[in-house]
């Protein structure tokens, strides 16, 4: 494989309701700021660019299907070769992935990736039946079919099963609020509270609707290449900042359509198939997991993302990291819900299972100098969506994971500044970083080490 | 007194326009000016009725007709599905048909105050998932017979007992559990 570099990105602002542009037109405002980033204009990108993936999740929502090739006519590409991915939630990663490979594989030096959803075109009730589409029509759907249902009762097992409390949750909303603050494209911008999240209305017990990312209407664009790529890029006159922002590893993992489907595997099984090299090293981690599953822990039922953990093994091998919270400096992850967040803290070995509740408040993921108004007990370690994740920035579905590329980037880069007006963002030294995109109740989950050349 | 919302309800539905304002001469200036008009939105309904097939599942539908819970095992008999599932996970073969019981515990659960437009009017419900004795995976499934606002964690592991309803829709509802 060639080494791959993410060179620039563009994010089109996210917003509840997008009226004024056609979907290709605003996948045109984030196209249109990763090349203007780089310097280069339409002319002289398009005659060195390879090809496209574009990222969208329902042909429900636009209620236009093929939508991907109306977008690469719009951009002047055609007819260089693009084709459209889906993976639910996941849909933005996996096309950021698939750039990935048309580079390393060698099929292209220089590719686009971009994606989009406009979700604004149903009044929100509709919307939620169209995302329930994606678990099972048979089985699931017909039984009161809706996302934050299925994410609630997975918090309600999780907090059976380790103690999380709501005021962890609480937590999560309170930091990716309080980012995106310092982040303009964010769709909500609130210095919300503890009691702020638990006094909201109540939309699945025990979320509340500031544990809950927005439907949004929004897209997001970004340009991979090769060294030869590079070349030519720069050759035609891109400036490319420096350092450049190199793709280490991918992983990807997947699980059953239905939660009700999910294993409950032993600890042996556990311990051999999804333990991370580190847990699986460690005296005291072992004992901890003996004796979680003593007490009727088993692995992953419904509290646990195995994908996630897949993903994120398969990632980390690749990137060489073996302690991914000291050795990660940001993670943007899929936080659709405060709950899933703190899952996921566990699947991606920032701590152990059952402790992602804790880790939530320790303060551990939170980032220096924003103030979050809380009595925090200890310092930043490696900040878990310094952009404001979903739940802030908003979630129009096929846009999502690039927009957490296109962030990931600019944190490498060491530009974030300059895109946001606002330097509070930036993590410091930010050398190596992940991104985590995230489908269904865990079905398709993608993880990505993005380092920098420093 | 209830309290008043904050807003008024958004809804759609409106006026139908003939003519919209549009510049009665077109020069190089009218023309410029259409680039500041606001975009015209419209509805636009969309209906479809799907023939929809059970398929190699539909036994699990039939014995809900008549008041009885199947699940699938897988061949070697060592793995029991609670939800309907043609072919095993593990031994990749066509699974049996078995009885399961009617007698289960809460795993999980939520209260829904909001949900997808098909069942608002259903709110608040409890959605739960299942386990059984002798079963390896879950049945998701509605609660029915508890106090929406008196959410508890300790609904967990609460036993419940199958219902099914007299006259079947033929969907996954024709059977709820209550408490036992």
């Amino acid at each position: 494989m060639r080494p791959v570099y993410a060179i620039s990105g563009g994010v089109s602002k996210f917003a509840k309701a997008r009226p004024d542009k056609t979907f290709p037109a605003i996948v045109k405002e984030a196209y249109d700021y990763a090349i203007s980033d780089i310097g280069l204009d339409h002319r002289a990108f398009i005659s060195l660019v390879d090809g496209s993936v574009c990222s969208y999740f329902s042909d429900h929502f636009a209620r236009q299907l093929m939508a991907g090739i109306m977008i690469q006519d719009y951009l002047g590409l055609c007819p260089k070769p693009s084709h459209r991915v889906e993976g639910g939630g996941a849909t933005g990663g996996l096309c950021f992935q698939e750039a990935w490979k048309s580079i390393a594989s060698g099929h292209m030096d220089v590719c686009l990736a971009y994606g989009f959803e406009m979700m604004s075109h149903v009044e929100t009730w509709k919307g939620n039946e169209f995302i329930a589409l994606a678990s099972d029509i048979s089985f699931d759907y017909p039984v009161g079919g809706f996302y934050s249902g299925y994410y609630a009762m997975m918090v309600t097992r999780h907090m059976k099963e380790f103690g999380t409390t709501t005021e962890q949750l609480d937590h999560v909303a309170v930091k990716n609020y309080r980012n995106a603050y310092h982040n303009p494209y964010s769709q909500k911008r609130h210095r919300i509270t503890l009691e702020d999240v638990r006094n909201a209305p109540m939309v699945a017990w025990p979320l509340t609707r500031l544990d809950i990312c927005v439907m949004s209407d929004g897209a997001a664009a970004t340009i991979l290449c090769s060294e030869e790529g590079l070349q030519k890029l720069e050759a035609a006159g891109a400036t490319i900042p420096r350092p450049l922002v190199k793709v280490t590893g991918i992983g990807r993992g997947t699980d059953a359509m239905r939660m009700s489907d999910r294993p409950h595997l032993g600890y042996e099984t556990f311990m051999r198939d999804y333990a991370t090299p580190q847990e699986q090293a460690s005296d005291d981690t072992r004992a901890y997991y003996q004796h979680l599953w003593e007490h009727g822990t088993r692995y992953p039922g419904i509290h646990s993302f195995r994908a996630g953990r897949t993903a994120g093994n398969m990632a980390y091998k690749k990137a060489g990291i073996a302690d991914p919270l000291h050795e990660l400096d940001f993670v943007e992850l899929h936080d659709a819900y405060t709950s899933s967040e703190v899952q996921t803290y566990e699947d991606l070995g920032l701590c152990r299972y059952g402790e992602g509740g804790p880790f939530a408040a320790s303060g551990k993921a939170f980032m220096p100098g924003v103030d979050y108004g809380l009595d925090l007990p200890d310092a930043p370690e490696c900040p878990v969506n310094p952009s404001g994740g979903l739940i802030a920035c908003g979630h129009p579905v096929g846009a999502t994971g690039l927009m957490q590329n296109v962030f990931a980037i600019w944190q490498l880069q060491g530009t974030i500044s300059k895109h946001f007006n606002d330097p509070t963002l930036q993590v410091a030294n930010a050398r190596r970083g992940a991104t985590h995109s995230h489908a269904g109740t865990g079905t398709y989950v993608t993880v990505t080490i993005l380092e920098n050349e420093d | 007194m209830a309290k008043q919302p904050p807003k008024r309800e958004e809804t759609l539905g409106g006026t139908i326009v003939h003519r919209l304002p549009f510049p009665g001469e077109l020069t190089p200036e009218t023309l410029q000016w259409l680039k500041a008009l606001q975009p015209i939105l419209i509805e636009q309904d969309y209906s479809i009725t799907y023939l929809h097939s059970y398929a190699q599942d539909s036994p699990w539908f039939a014995g809900l007709t008549n008041k009885v819970l199947l699940g699938n095992r897988e061949a070697s008999g060592e793995y029991t599905y609670a939800t309907p599932r043609g072919h095993g996970m593990y031994d990749g073969a066509e699974t049996d048909w078995v009885e399961l019981p009617q007698e289960g515990q809460v795993h999980a659960f939520t209260v829904c105050y909001f949900g997808s437009e098909e069942f608002l009017p259903e709110t608040p419900y409890v959605l739960a998932l299942i386990e059984f004795e002798g079963a390896d995976t879950l049945l998701l499934t509605r609660l029915i017979g508890l106090d929406a606002s008196e959410a508890s964690l300790d609904w967990i592991g609460m036993k419940v007992q199958a219902k099914f309803l007299r006259n079947a829709k033929l969907k996954p509802t024709d059977v709820y559990f209550v408490p036992a």
